[in-house]
Formats: C-alpha cells, structure tokens, sequence
C-alpha cells in the first residue's frame, strides 16, 4: 500500500473544494488536494494510503472530503490526529482512519500496511513497525459493514 | 427536526437549482413543518425562530453548528450520511468530552469584538486547541456580550477545533429567546481538562493572513493593499456585525469594494428598520442575498485570480472562496469596514475615537 504524505492541518476545502461539491464525487474527486499536490487525483492508485499530520480534514462537515478519498480508492487514511468531524465521516463511509502519533516516519512512496482493528502498522520498506490507536470495535463494526448506511441496514432487518 | 436552505442560494445554475428542488421536494414528501427556505443561514435563522432552548443536545449539518452552544445547548456538527443515521435512530455517538475553560477578566476595548476573541485564540492554540472537547467561554467580560457575539465566540470554535463551544445561559439568553428559560451553569467545582485566564481589556484587535485562521497577529502588524472588503456568513454578518461595521462606517465611504450579505433576513429587515444597512450602502456597500454567499465558494460570487480580500468569513483556506491565488485576510466587522474605508489593513479602533 503505497503511500502519500501531506502536512499538518489538512482542511476539507483543499481536499473538496466547494466550487465542486455541486457535482458527482467522481468530479469532486479529480479536483482533491489539487491545491497542494495537483498530480495527486490522476496519479493516486487503487488501495494507496492517504498519511497526514496533526488534525487532518480539518474545517467542514462535508462528507465529500473522505468521501472523494474513497472514491480514488483510498484504503485507509493514517494521520497523527484527525479533525473530529472529518473522522466521523470518514468511518461513516467505512474508510479506516488511523491515528498514529508516529505518522511522520512515514515517507511518501513507503509500503505501509496497516491494520485498525489492532492498530498495528508495519512500513515494510524501512522496516519499521509504528504502534497506533486501535479504531474502537463498535467503529470497526461500521467499516466491516461497510459504512452507516449499511451497518443501519443490517441492524434494523435484525430488529424488525 | 428543523430544515434550512442556506449554502445554494440563490441559485444560479442547473447544478444549484436541482439541489435545492430535491430539498424543497422532500421536505414535502417527509412532511417537515419547519422549513426556512431563503430565510438566512441556518445557525443564525435556528435561535432566532426559537428552536434553541438551554440543556438541549442537538445536531446540525454544518461544522459551524457549535453557535447553538452559545444557548448552553451541546451542539454540534455532523455530515450527511451520520445526520441519517440521527434522522432513523434518534441517537448518536460521542466521547464524553473534558471541559476547556476560557475565561475573560474585565472587558473589552472598544473596537474588539468575539471575532477578535477567537482569531486571538485560534492563533495562540491552534486549528486544533479544542482537541475535539467543549470548550467554555466564561468570565465578566463574555457575561457582558450580547446574544450574537457569544454566537460568534461558539461559532468558531470549529475553527478552534472543539466539537463545540458553550456559554452559560442568563438573562441575556433569556432576553433574546425571549421564552421562560432554564439556567445551565457549569458547577463551581466541575473539572477542565485546561483552564486558560486572559484580561480581555489587552486585546487588540486580531487579523488571520493567508491561508489559515491560526495565522493570526494584531491589526497594527498589518499594511497590506487590499481589493475587496466582504462582511458575510454566520461567522461576520449577524445584526451586531452589521452595526459594528456601521459604527466605522457611518459618514465614510468605501474605496475598496464592499460586499455585504446579512445573515438572515430577519437580521436584514432589522438593520433595515433601524438605519444600519442605510450606513452600509451609503458607504458604497453592495449587497448579496441572505445566504452562506462567498464564504464558502458554492456560489456565484467568488473571488478571482489574485484578489486581495477581508472578510468577517470563519475560514481563509487556500481557494475557499474562489481562485486559489486569492489573498484572504480574515478579521471583525470592525477592522473589515475600516480597512474598506482606507483601502488597506486598517486598526478600526483609530475611526471609532
């Protein structure tokens, strides 16, 4: 899983700019993070991780922010801490967000496996194994189940 | 369950029209009785039509919906797929968060106002100083704020990172709901995870440069040429921002363009009646609908290649609000008009003597 870094304070308008939210997310995608690396969308490849600094996504509750990360195949988003509504978003979605407070050993390119269940990452081109905070069961639920709308689905045929 | 149109408006294309409709249309179908359609932004029109009440818990779909806790409502924001979940359930998650007091001794300078406050504490904490927790604005000098300066205050601890921000409820509550309120006060002895102490008389006024509201130092570091001054948003263009600008404004014209888009019509209709917005376009003022408008670049209104802008707005991110290389300087009502009237970054306090 290769990965691309970016800084600190990574805001959703960089990630989906708002001129384009009125379209599908398939253009709201090819315009993200355009800002800071305009190569990103076209060049980014199915089951690449996405690894930020301090408080990724921060700024608007717009679910096209993960959402459109998702979309360009994103598999996990791994970043010293998350913007507390871009992370409720981004598990809404079923897409794994890992806090590791060790995010930036990770070069861009790196072969990074991660799994959020235990928390473990392991940067199999250095080497190196980083400790980061497990995704808490009743959330890995979500994302097994492949976001909200799906878990909401599941739990209410089980219900009625 | 309450439902506004506010980020689309006015639309202006076949993209913002189907939006809306598919809005319109299923607040039909759902039988929705509270719909404010065009009636302003959703955190401004939400209080002002009484939905807010102190020790409600309650969601919005927006980032800027901790303004409910200025009511001592815990409010906060969600996206669009958990705002589902909230619609078919009835609940939702949190952590139960620590406390993060801000407290204010004495009072403010003329001149300074809560968005000084928070660019202030933005700057000194970070885009994530809140750490996702509540973060309560207390002290003599925010007791003596009106209804919709504490509004700001809240408004923008999204940008101060909290999952929202609270002020205690009191008469000044009870006054602008106008309704027989309950008061909701932390307990003298209640924990916080950070107790942070200022005297609120040392602030001067606060500009963000470009591109983050963290970017903050005082008004009087600040020289630079401007294009365009914009008083929006839920953040800058609620009744007392427009008379903060007024209070500058007053006798003065504009060199640079000046954009005004009040945010509701409630507030518009009151500036209206009481001579403010009469001020505003004297000045030279150009006035846009009753809607997020350019603060969040969703609409018509964008700025170009280049433009140098101030704003009242709560965020200066790269592109935002148009071309990506757009200046945007984020301060008051105040200092936004002054630096309307002098054509730069200008220290309001020197027009209000």
């Amino acid at each position: 899983m290769r990965a691309w870094v970016f800084g600190d304070d990574i805001d959703t308008d960089a990630i989906a700019p708002g001129r384009y939210l009125k379209f599908d997310i398939g253009q709201v995608a090819r315009h993200c993070l355009e800002t800071i690396d305009p190569g990103f969308s076209s060049s980014v490849r199915k089951g690449d991780v996405v690894v930020g600094g301090r408080n990724f996504g921060t700024g608007s509750s717009r679910e096209q922010a993960p959402e459109a990360l998702k979309h360009l195949g994103i598999a996990a988003l791994i970043a010293e801490s998350f913007a507390g509504l871009f992370y409720r978003n981004a598990i809404n979605l079923g897409l794994p967000a890992v806090v590791c407070p060790q995010a930036k050993r990770i070069r861009p390119g790196d072969d990074v496996h991660v799994d959020p269940a235990s928390g473990r990452l392991e940067n199999r081109t250095t080497g190196e194994e980083l400790d980061c905070e497990p995704i808490p069961e009743f959330l890995m639920q979500l994302i097994r189940d492949g976001g909200l709308v799906a878990h909401l689905e599941k739990r209410l045929r089980t219900t009625s | 369950m309450v439902v506004i149109t506010d980020h689309y408006l006015p639309e202006y294309d076949d993209e913002s029209r189907k939006i809306l409709r598919i809005a319109r249309d299923w607040v039909r179908e759902a039988g929705i009785d509270n719909f404010y359609d065009a009636q302003g932004i959703c955190h401004v029109v939400l209080p002002e039509r009484g939905h807010l009440r102190p020790g409600m818990f309650a969601v919005g779909g927006d980032s800027h919906s901790p303004t409910g806790g200025a009511f001592a409502a815990y409010m906060f924001g969600i996206g669009a797929t958990e705002m589902l979940g909230v619609l078919v359930t009835g609940e939702i998650w949190l952590k139960v968060p620590h406390t993060i007091a801000m407290d204010f001794d004495g009072a403010f300078a003329r001149g300074v106002s809560a968005k000084d406050v928070m660019l202030f504490l933005i700057g000194r904490f970070g885009l994530d100083g809140g750490q996702y927790q509540a973060v309560e604005y207390r002290g003599p000098a925010i007791r003596a704020l009106p209804m919709q300066e504490r509004m700001t205050l809240c408004n923008m601890t999204a940008e101060l990172g909290g999952q929202t921000g609270l002020i205690a409820s009191d008469d000044v509550t009870r006054d602008y709901l106008k309704a027989d309120i309950e008061i909701w006060d932390s307990d003298a002895d209640a924990g916080t995870l950070a107790h942070h102490r200022f005297n609120a008389g040392e602030l001067p006024p606060q500009v963000a440069a470009p591109h983050s509201p963290a970017n903050t130092r005082p008004v009087t570091d600040f020289q630079q040429k401007i294009d365009l001054a914009y008083i929006g948003a839920c953040t800058g263009a609620k009744l007392e921002d427009l008379r903060m600008a007024a209070l500058v404004l007053k006798g003065r014209k504009a060199k640079t363009k000046l954009v005004v888009a009040p945010a509701s019509l409630r507030d518009q209709q009151a500036a209206e009646r009481e001579g403010t917005l009469q001020v505003l376009l004297d000045a030279g003022a150009e006035l846009l609908a009753n809607s997020c408008g350019m603060c969040a670049g969703y609409g018509q209104h964008q700025l170009g290649e280049n433009t140098v802008a101030i704003s009242t707005t709560a965020r200066n991110f790269k592109g935002r609000m148009g071309a990506a290389s757009a200046q945007v300087y984020l301060a008051s009502p105040y200092t936004v008009a002054a630096s309307a009237v002098a054509g730069r970054i200008a220290d309001p306090r020197e027009m209000l003597r």
